[in-house]
């Protein structure tokens, strides 16, 4: 009866009042609090947001996929005193009839690109030329929303067809309707078939950033006619040179067919590169595990940010003790005739307790509403992505709660066992 | 045996400072009825505070019998003695000792806050006590907005709230001028004939002379 809820309530109440009494005294001492909680929050949305992202960027490259890449090597000391550099490197068609015959590879789809300004009537822009196979839509997860793409009899009549990145799409058609219509790259023609949707750039994934929305697809067989097997190259340096590349596949997408082959698959597909390909140049991309790295990254960055988090709020909370504790002294003769009026040490104990955890209530919540913010802010002004977890507010406001509790304890103690008689005659 | 209120059966209580032993009170004996009046006068040093404290059951005995109302009490722990504290003294102190940061309706209503009686009867009773001490248009003033002799008066209230078995009153005008304290002690004896047992502790002889009897003590034995 003693300690029902009314009684709680009004202990409440006499608590917020003393807090209310030294308003300047209990905002600073709940700053501590504030702070941290609002890092805490803050700082898990940044790292939810960067993993949010590195995970949308890995599935996008497919979470069954394999992906080569073929890497120019670096150049032999003394050939780069010439003018023109040929480089031959990258994967080659044998590649991909060997690693097609591995048993788990269910597809297989190759890539030759190259960058080209893309022209249409008197609007043009730079592009990523990609030639490919009709199955390439199916393995990187791209949508057709405008027209079609291209299909095996396309690319077995060898039709000047092209599909546009959403990018490419609304720089030369703002207004028109691009099926139909006739672009220019270089000095040769193609018929817009379709257009696919828009993908969101993603950076800061530990790997090259591409923004697809600028690529160009057409079937290989056509790229191959119209344009062969040397890249346009570019110019570097002062000197004029050009960096020419002689490439016959840029990527190399595999498509495995259970996701537990992959890490074989992959395996092998290393052995027989490394076995057919003097130099290194190729590179092996497994989403799957980068997606576990970037788990394993979070789960690190998460402790770190954990430990970082837990420091700043025992920092608070022994804020929240230093002026509990000051006041305990204040009010040691209020105390002592609280305790000579009847009031029984643990009353005491939850008068002091309580202004603890409404101290560090109020410091969680405002926390938690700062926390909020930042992330916003951050979104606006860095453009990052920040995702606020409700978990992530809900465990430091209840930290907060329990940082008010944990550090109340010895105040709050040390207030009831003072002697009565000595608290009476404290001046 | 008669209504005895309290019972003092050879009570002595030593103080350790280190290892030297202070003996403040000497086998004291003392029997007081239900609505007496008693004034317990002595120098400073002779052990009068000391007397307060067990009175009060701030403080326990070193050796002896305490008996309340008929059952032993010098033995009982921290909660029954702040819940007989609770239900049966009222402290009535020098320096008033009111808390500052609340109303005098809130001083006056402090006791019940610690009987787990709720806010509206007690603000109800505290009302009706400050009627009675005369304070009822000052009720929502902070004690520093009263004079001495008002804060006394609120510290009688606070007293009288609980419907105690007795009142400890510790120098009750120490602080005030005489006229007030001649008030305040007509006040006190008003209610001791309505029936409430009053015990007034003070080194002031006409203070005293208010009581029924007057014990005096000295070196921590009762002299008279």
């Amino acid at each position: 009866m003693r300690f029902n809820i009314l009684h709680i309530i009004r202990i409440f109440r006499a608590g917020w009042k003393n807090i209310y009494l030294h308003k300047l005294r209990s905002l600073l001492t709940m700053l501590g609090i504030v702070f941290g909680v609002a890092s805490v929050i803050a700082m898990l949305a940044i790292g939810e947001g960067a993993s949010f992202e590195a995970r949308e960027k890995i599935k996008e490259l497919g979470s069954n996929n394999i992906i080569v890449r073929a890497v120019k090597p670096p150049p032999a000391p003394g050939t780069e005193q010439q003018t023109t550099f040929l480089a031959a490197y990258g994967i080659n068609p044998l590649d991909l009839r060997r690693i097609k015959s591995i048993p788990s590879v269910e597809q297989i789809v190759p890539t030759w690109e190259d960058k080209r300004d893309v022209w249409y009537l008197d609007k043009s822009t730079s592009a990523r030329l990609v030639g490919t196979y009709p199955g390439y839509p199916g393995v990187m997860n791209l949508i057709v929303v405008k027209g079609r793409f291209f299909n095996q009899v396309d690319y077995e009549m060898i039709k000047p067809y092209a599909v546009l990145g959403s990018s490419i799409k609304n720089k030369l058609f703002p207004l028109e309707e691009p099926i139909g219509k006739t672009i220019r790259i270089g000095l040769n023609y193609f018929t817009v078939i379709g257009v696919v949707s828009e993908r969101a750039i993603v950076s800061g994934t530990g790997f090259e950033a591409e923004d697809i929305n600028f690529d160009v697809y057409m079937p290989l067989t056509t790229q191959r006619i119209y344009y062969g097997e040397y890249t346009s190259g570019e110019r570097r340096g002062g000197r004029m040179s050009i960096d020419r590349s002689w490439v016959k596949y840029h990527r190399l997408i595999i498509k495995v067919a259970e996701t537990e082959q992959i890490i074989t698959t992959a395996a092998i597909t290393e052995d027989i590169l490394r076995a057919n390909h003097k130099q290194q140049d190729y590179e092996i991309l497994v989403p799957l595990q980068l997606l576990k790295q970037a788990e394993h990254t979070k789960k690190i960055f998460n402790i770190v940010l954990g430990a970082i988090a837990a420091i700043s709020l025992v920092v608070g909370g022994i804020g929240i003790m230093n002026i509990m504790l000051a006041t305990v002294t204040e009010r040691t003769r209020e105390i002592g005739i609280r305790r000579a009026l009847g009031a029984k040490r643990k009353d005491i104990i939850s008068q002091f307790l309580i202004e603890a955890v409404i101290l560090s209530s109020i410091g969680g919540f405002i926390g938690v509403l700062l926390g909020m913010a930042i992330p916003n802010i951050v979104t606006k002004f860095a453009s990052m992505i920040t995702i606020i977890t409700y978990w992530s507010i809900l465990v430091s406001f209840g930290i907060s709660v329990a940082i008010g509790i944990t550090f109340g304890i010895y105040p709050a103690r040390k207030a009831a066992y003072l002697d009565p008689i000595e608290a009476l005659r404290y001046e | 045996m008669a209504d005895n209120l309290i019972e003092f059966e050879n009570i002595s209580k030593i103080y350790k400072i280190g290892e030297i032993k202070i003996p403040a009170l000497k086998n004291i004996s003392l029997a007081i009825e239900r609505g007496s009046h008693i004034s317990l006068m002595g120098p400073s040093g002779s052990g009068k505070t000391t007397m307060l404290n067990l009175l009060g059951c701030l403080d326990t005995p070193t050796t002896g019998k305490y008996i309340m109302e008929g059952k032993e009490i010098s033995s009982l722990g921290d909660d029954s003695l702040s819940e007989i504290r609770s239900r049966k003294i009222g402290f009535i102190f020098q320096s008033y000792n009111l808390i500052p940061h609340l109303t005098v309706i809130e001083n006056i209503g402090l006791p019940l806050f610690y009987q787990g009686i709720n806010e509206k009867s007690i603000a109800e009773r505290a009302s009706v006590m400050a009627e009675v001490v005369g304070l009822k248009d000052r009720v929502r003033h902070k004690p520093a907005e009263l004079s001495g002799g008002q804060q006394q008066r609120v510290a009688i209230a606070r007293a009288l709230i609980n419907n105690p078995a007795f009142i400890l009153a510790d120098e009750p005008t120490g602080n005030l001028d005489t006229k007030t304290g001649r008030e305040i002690m007509e006040l006190l004896n008003k209610l001791n004939e309505e029936g409430t047992t009053l015990f007034v502790i003070t080194h002031d002889s006409k203070v005293a002379d208010y009581g029924d009897i007057v014990i005096r003590i000295l070196d921590g034995q009762i002299v008279e």
